[in-house]
């Protein structure tokens, strides 16, 4: 058994575990009549695994996981029982078995309606009445030849003895299909050939075609005969002499009709136009396509034959189709096999698994960027990067100008300005890089950009009235915006690298640290600011030692708020332009119709989300112990 | 000498809607440097606004009131606040509490360590400066606001309802607390409470205020706080003179209460 196999026996397992632990704990457990169990919000930790158990066992079933790890062999054995559905379905669609009705009947439905039409837009034509009893006696015809084709009356033997033979050639299938020496040993050079494959998912044929067992085998070779059948049946015409004579007639007379040019342009392009149309429905006619519904009767009852043979002969695989590969099944094309379902959207896990581990991999990461490593950078670069270039103004002197020989002497000015940009040799040392690491660093600079302002204004707002009245209609003005509405006005001011993200970020965690700021600062007690007062605290100094930490509870909550916003926001900017981060892989990804990359940054992104979360909580419990216990 | 004295003390609250509140009217009293006031009336006499008055927080609409001939018009280190909840800084440990003033005004780390420890000793909370405060007990919090108060060496000392959210128990134990240190450090004290018995026990001068407009009722000068510091206040409470002073007084209240009541249902 394979490592999933395992997994999907301990999960359930586990599952089975915390549902008898779950219901022993209820047991021991006070209840109230009215509330019920008073401490049940607090959950539970079996109630977790309960969980997490569950969701694993519903992502590795419906993924075909599980069914690729306890029945390896089937997906091959499926795709040759695949074959023959694919071989066998021409004759059946014209069968109401896939169907609600017979093929001929809704393609006499269909004629039919199409006559009728003929005859009322005739009747508003502009015609002569000789003209217009021709075409109606053209139409009349084509009405009697669909209906004479529908006649048991008119067919002809020939047509009768083909249907009886591909009904007894299906038949045969039937048979062969239930024997289970069926077609004999195999060619050890193609069954050699067949072993040879790549099992299931482990290349990018992603089922191996050629048939490996002898049930297999069988299913391929019937499938191969059943092509052939299919090939005859499509070529049976109902052609006995009378209809055809009918066809023959109506071609000819309509071949004969001279439109009459007499009146406007438009008159008679309106006449040509009708003339046409009954040429085409003539055309359907010209099928034959159409017999008589009691001379299919036992090419069905030899489908149905052939049905039960598959049936019987999958035996076991039938089940494992239906469980172990749920919400669809194994499909066949050309010249390969295909899973289709759920398996198609929903990756297996180990799928995802190893997707995301060959992209961790920083020598592949994703589109030429690692998902998260670290590279050297010279210290020079970030000195550069900080230090800004006008401080070279401060110094006096010239810069240096090129003597006689060509030579520079770089003056004092010129070495400061070299560090300034960064110009120097230096040594190097790591820093974080890749995709993740680029969305986290936009989303703590926004909300590092939005605590900065947002926090004093949020104060000042809460302490003067002049400040809130000022600022507030423009804060709750662009507040109730969804950012991603700003997005495409941002992008363009401050380009799609990493600026206009910031700037977006920062809109959305300035509006949030505001009001919690705010919300903070209104709440502080009256007595608080008296006693800081009567203590000979400055203005100054209430604010900072007495209204900030009393709003911190608030500010804190505000920035787990806008760490949240801020990542949703984040990604979906990201969807829209940008070169790297974890929004880019999965738009990438979803032009690409690469699923298992969708799914892991789904899940990448859920797991940071969660990661910031807890840290925000860890440093709430940390930084506010008092919250709630005033 | 730092005496307070109130002149023709006059406060009127406008109210949006054009009508006015008369809170206090014609307040006249001096308050001499090391005496002890407890000041008692129904609820909304004006008590808590003639402290603030004199805290600074309010200025008065009509006449003056001086703390050692100057005229007070801002909140300042010579008056100390203890606040009915405590008002502590949740934020900070005990210690930090206590030398939050002296921090205000930068002073010397070495001087802080010292007053700290020696005014937790002074309320009894040796050992707790570096408890978070939200950890401690009323009672204790209460002691943290006293001391937060008097290591600023304030002149006045002024306290509103500092022991009403307190039990019973705690709150004898914080009564002698406040005689003891109204002895030791000869400040002077004015306490607002609603308890009749507490206004005994601990007012050297007892002010009952009446209210509509809030106004000085009737003063009384009592015993009952020096007999506190030696004796035992349980005693004191049975002492015929301290009951009937009590009827007295709770006579007094009940009578303008009723009267508010009769204008509000005439109303």
């Amino acid at each position: 058994m394979t490592i999933v196999g395992v997994l999907y026996v301990i999960l359930a397992a586990m599952l089975v575990w915390s549902i008898i632990h779950g219901q022993k704990v209820i047991r021991t457990e006070r209840t109230d009549a009215v509330f019920g169990n008073p401490i049940r919000t607090m959950g539970g930790w079996h109630w977790v695994i309960c969980g997490v158990s569950s969701l694993m066992l519903f992502w590795l079933t419906f993924s075909w996981d599980a069914g690729k790890a306890f029945f390896p062999e089937a997906a091959n054995e499926l795709c040759q029982v695949a074959k023959l559905n694919r071989a066998v379905k021409p004759i059946r669609s014209a069968y109401p078995l896939d169907n609600r009705y017979l093929l001929s009947t809704r393609l006499l439905e269909r004629d039919f309606r199409q006559i009728d039409l003929l005859y009322v837009r005739l009747s508003g034509a502009d015609f002569n009445s000789d003209d217009r009893e021709e075409l109606n006696d053209i139409i009349n015809l084509m009405r009697d030849a669909l209906a004479a084709q529908a006649d048991s009356k008119f067919i002809s033997p020939d047509t009768e003895g083909r249907f009886k033979e591909i009904a007894d050639r299906i038949n045969r299938v039937a048979d062969d299909l239930l024997d289970e020496g069926y077609p004999g040993p195999a060619d050890p050079k193609l069954l050699e050939e067949a072993l040879a494959q790549p099992g299931w998912g482990e290349s990018s044929t992603e089922i191996p075609p050629l048939p490996k067992s002898d049930r297999g085998r069988g299913f391929d070779a019937a499938a191969v005969v059943m092509e052939q059948i299919a090939k005859d049946y499509g070529k049976i015409r109902n052609d006995s002499p009378h209809i055809t004579s009918m066809i023959e007639e109506i071609k000819s007379r309509i071949d004969g009709f001279v439109i009459d040019d007499s009146g406007s342009e438009h008159t008679i392009e309106r006449r040509a136009e009708l003339l046409k149309q009954i040429e085409k429905i003539s055309k359907r006619v010209d099928d034959l396509k159409i017999f008589p519904a009691q001379i299919t009767d036992e090419v069905e009852a030899a489908l149905i034959n052939l049905e039960n043979a598959m049936d019987t002969r999958q035996g076991p695989l039938k089940m494992v189709d239906t469980w172990a590969m749920p919400g669809g099944s194994i499909l066949a094309g050309n010249n390969a096999c295909s899973e289709q379902g759920s398996g198609r959207w929903l990756p297996k896990p180990s799928d995802t698994l190893a997707t995301f581990l060959h992209m961790a991999n920083p020598d592949q990461g994703y589109k030429g960027f690692p998902l998260l490593w670290f590279k050297m950078k010279p210290v020079a670069e970030m000195v550069g990067f900080l230090t800004p270039n006008w401080i070279t103004v401060l110094i006096p002197g010239e810069h240096a100008r090129h003597n006689d020989l060509g030579q520079i002497e770089p003056s004092f000015k010129d070495k400061v300005y070299n560090i300034a940009t960064g110009n120097f040799n230096s040594f190097s040392i790591p820093v974080p890089t890749g995709h993740i690491w680029d969305s986290i660093m936009r989303v703590l600079a926004g909300l590092f950009l939005g605590i900065l302002l947002g926090v004093p204004l949020g104060i000042f707002m809460g302490l003067s009235r002049f400040v809130k009245g000022f600022f507030d209609p423009l804060i709750e003005l662009y507040r109730p915006i969804p950012p991603l509405a700003w997005a495409p006005l941002i992008l363009t001011i401050f380009g799609i690298q990493d600026d206009g993200k910031i700037f977006l970020l920062f809109m959305v965690a300035f509006a949030i640290m505001v009001i919690s700021a705010r919300t903070g600062a209104t709440g502080t007690q009256l007595s608080k600011i008296h006693a800081a007062h009567s203590l000979g605290a400055s203005n100054r100094q209430i604010i900072r030692q007495v209204i900030l930490p009393n709003s911190l509870p608030e500010i804190l909550t505000g920035i787990r708020i806008s760490i949240g916003v801020c990542w949703g926001t984040l990604v979906a900017a990201e969807m829209l332009a940008g070169t790297t981060g974890i929004g880019f892989v999965e738009n990438v990804a979803r032009k690409q119709s690469d699923y298992e990359i969708i799914w892991m940054t789904i899940i990448v992104m859920g797991l940071l989300g969660l990661i910031f979360d807890m840290i925000m909580r860890f440093v709430i419990d940390k930084a506010i112990p008092w919250r709630g216990k005033g | 000498m730092s005496n307070l004295v109130a002149t023709n003390l006059d406060m009127v609250f406008s109210l949006p809607d054009e009508t006015a509140v008369h809170a206090l009217e014609d307040v006249n009293f001096t308050l001499k440097k090391g005496e002890l006031l407890a000041v008692l009336g129904p609820s909304g006499c004006g008590k808590t606004t003639l402290l603030n008055i004199i805290a600074g927080f309010l200025h008065p609409t009509g006449g003056s009131i001086t703390l050692g001939g100057n005229i007070i018009e801002k909140p300042g280190v010579d008056r100390g606040m203890v606040f009915q909840q405590g008002a502590l800084f949740e934020w900070l440990t005990v210690a930090d509490n206590v030398n939050f003033g002296l921090r205000m005004k930068n002073a010397e780390q070495s001087e802080i360590v010292e007053r700290v420890e020696e005014w937790l000793e002074i309320v009894g909370l040796q050992g707790f400066g570096d408890t978070p405060t939200y950890q401690l007990s009323g009672g204790m919090q209460q002691r943290v606001a006293l001391a937060r108060c008097l290591i600023n060496n304030p002149d006045l000392i002024l306290m509103d309802e500092p022991l009403g959210a307190l039990d019973a128990l705690t709150r004898e134990k914080m009564q002698s607390l406040v005689l003891k240190i109204w002895k030791e450090t000869g400040k002077t004290i004015m306490i607002i409470t609603h308890s009749v018995e507490e206004a005994l026990l601990l007012g050297e001068r007892l002010f009952v205020m009446a209210p509509r407009p809030g106004r000085l009722h009737k003063e009384y000068r009592l015993p009952f706080s020096e007999m506190g510091l030696t004796g035992d206040p349980r005693e004191i409470k049975n002492d015929d003179k301290f009951v009937e002073t009590r009827e007295e007084i709770l006579e007094m209240i009940w009578n303008m209460e009723e009267e508010i009541m009769g204008k509000v249902e005439s109303n």
